[in-house]
């Protein structure tokens, strides 16, 4: 699902390389915590998979698509089979929870019968029952990344990429978000995971890749956050 | 394509822009009328110019008996073979279409109904003191009246040319400095609209980053994530472009009412206007739009 073969990345103006080398695959259907300290490369990687950057150096396929040869006019549509969730949430503001999940279908042109249909499920599938004409800012942390998990899985993506989507959350609800993420996982869904957070890593006893300073030091099935150290 | 959600967001971009929107409006409204204006300007000039033309003529003035001036002094008056000479001469050039033989006395009766009003000046002029002259009319009165004086001038019995293209050339250099004036402020002000819808946009593109990060990210396709900037620049053009077709209607109308001051007409032709507001339709359309895109390509990249 995600292939990555020798891939480098040095940004503009810096000497040190963000990723060293990293040779990586990533099956479908896996999931896969991501961790390493802060400036690992980690935020590279995943912005790598969504072509918001281009390597340095090396190959990268995602969903069987060679990103090299991929042409911008392409990247939507690649964008469309990854979902996205991020520790700030990124949620809208002025639209409902409905809108929210809706405003992520209505501008890849779904048809609204399709998005009535879908939104709802999906509003279930994360929990929020009953919320859907919530606003953001009267939801708690849990919840609006709830919605965000909502957004990012409503158009069923072959992918989830979640960067730190605990970084904001209290523990006890935490545990909540994770559930989702392997109800989703569950699906069929690929999903990375980038985190600091070693109790859920320890819990979820999935695989475990490490990276630092822009190198894989690890990479265990079933494996733990802090087994390097 | 969902037009609904794409005027939802162009709505919301507007309305979230309100000042720099009115601004946008008022000076495209402006600048656009003003282009307008010029153009209307310079078909009107062309109308006054083919109009006069037909009525332009030379005067090849013969000489009299009184005549002070060099050329009649060695030859004295004119005699009647130099005179079918002229005549003869004016007839046998091509670009003369008419020729017709005013004497002295049609003259003095001519200034008579001239200056009737004007006892004063009439008490200078005498039946004998004005020449006798032939009237000349060409197929192109400006064109043509250097060849035809050089054609006369000089011969015997010929004192001068007057030619009333002469005068009206200052009238159009003024009319052409005025238009010229008119274009270059429309110009001027064209070039802060395109700055306007620039910044505008960007503005626009700010207010919503939030918004497009997130359509960026779920995969809108380039086209999509654009449409409301673009169709919000374009619906500012033509709100603009209304405002100025009002005006220069108006201004339209307002000659209508200024046309029993002119001896020549000033009245702008339906056909003129149509095809002005038309051409500032145009130029208010893709200068907005081409901006926007511009614009966009600058501050939403994928």
């Amino acid at each position: 699902m995600i292939h990555f073969e020798s891939v480098s990345k040095t940004y503009p103006n810096q000497s040190r390389p963000a990723l060293d080398s990293v040779n990586l695959d990533v099956e479908k259907g896996e999931f896969v915590f991501l961790v390493g300290p802060s400036g690992s490369g980690k935020s590279t990687f995943l912005r790598l998979i969504l072509r918001e950057e281009r390597p340095t150096d090396g190959r990268i396929y995602v969903a069987g698509r060679d990103l090299a040869r991929l042409t911008n006019w392409k990247v939507p549509q690649l964008r469309r089979r990854i979902g996205c969730v991020f520790q700030d949430f990124r949620l809208l503001p002025a639209k409902s929870v409905y809108q929210n999940i809706a405003f992520a279908l209505e501008v890849i042109g779904k048809p609204r019968r399709f998005i009535r249909k879908v939104v709802p499920e999906v509003i279930d599938l994360v929990g929020l029952e009953g919320k859907s004409e919530r606003m953001p800012d009267e939801l708690s942390g849990g919840e609006q990344q709830r919605v965000a998990m909502a957004r990012a899985f409503v158009n069923r993506p072959m992918i989830l990429l979640a960067d730190e989507p605990t970084g904001n959350i209290d523990p006890a609800t935490s545990i909540g978000i994770m559930k989702v993420l392997d109800r989703i996982n569950r699906t069929g869904t690929t999903v990375v995971m980038a985190t600091h957070d070693a109790a859920i890593v320890d819990s979820m006893r999935k695989r475990v890749i490490e990276l630092e300073y822009g190198k894989v030091v690890r990479d265990q099935s079933r494996g733990v956050y802090g087994q390097a150290y | 394509m969902r037009a609904q959600f794409v005027f939802g967001e162009v709505w919301i971009g507007l309305r979230r822009n309100l000042t720099m929107t009115a601004a946008l409006i008022v000076v495209v409204a402006i600048s656009l009328s003003l282009l307008g204006t010029g153009l209307l300007f310079v078909k009107q000039v062309d109308h006054t110019r083919s109009d006069w033309q037909s009525r332009l003529q030379l005067s090849v003035y013969l000489c009299s008996a009184v005549n002070p001036d060099q050329t009649c002094a060695k030859n004295g008056p004119v005699t009647a073979s130099e005179k079918a000479q002229i005549s003869k001469t004016l007839h046998s050039l091509p670009q003369v279409t008419s020729v017709t033989f005013q004497s002295q006395e049609q003259a003095y009766q001519q200034a008579k109904k001239l200056f009737q009003n004007e006892p004063v000046m009439l008490s200078f002029v005498q039946p004998g003191d004005l020449p006798a002259s032939f009237e000349v009319k060409m197929k192109n009165a400006e064109a043509d009246a250097g060849p035809v004086t050089a054609a006369v001038l000089g011969q015997p019995g010929v004192d001068s040319v007057g030619d009333d293209a002469a005068i009206l050339t200052k009238f159009y250099a003024l009319l052409g400095g005025a238009r010229n004036a008119v274009i270059v402020v429309a110009i001027i002000l064209l070039v802060a609209a395109i700055l306007l819808v620039a910044n505008t946009i960007r503005l626009s593109a700010f207010n919503r980053r939030r918004e497009t990060a997130i359509m960026r990210l779920v995969g809108a396709s380039n086209f999509y994530v654009q449409l409301p900037f673009l169709v919000e620049g374009m619906i500012a053009g033509l709100v603009g472009w209304l405002i100025a077709t009002a005006l220069l209607a108006g201004a339209r109308a307002g000659l209508d009412g200024l046309q029993q001051y002119f001896p020549f007409p000033v009245q702008l032709s339906i056909g003129d206007l149509v095809e002005v507001i038309v051409v500032t339709m145009l130029v208010g359309l893709v200068l907005c739009g081409a901006t926007s895109f511009l614009t966009l390509r600058r501050y939403l990249r994928v």
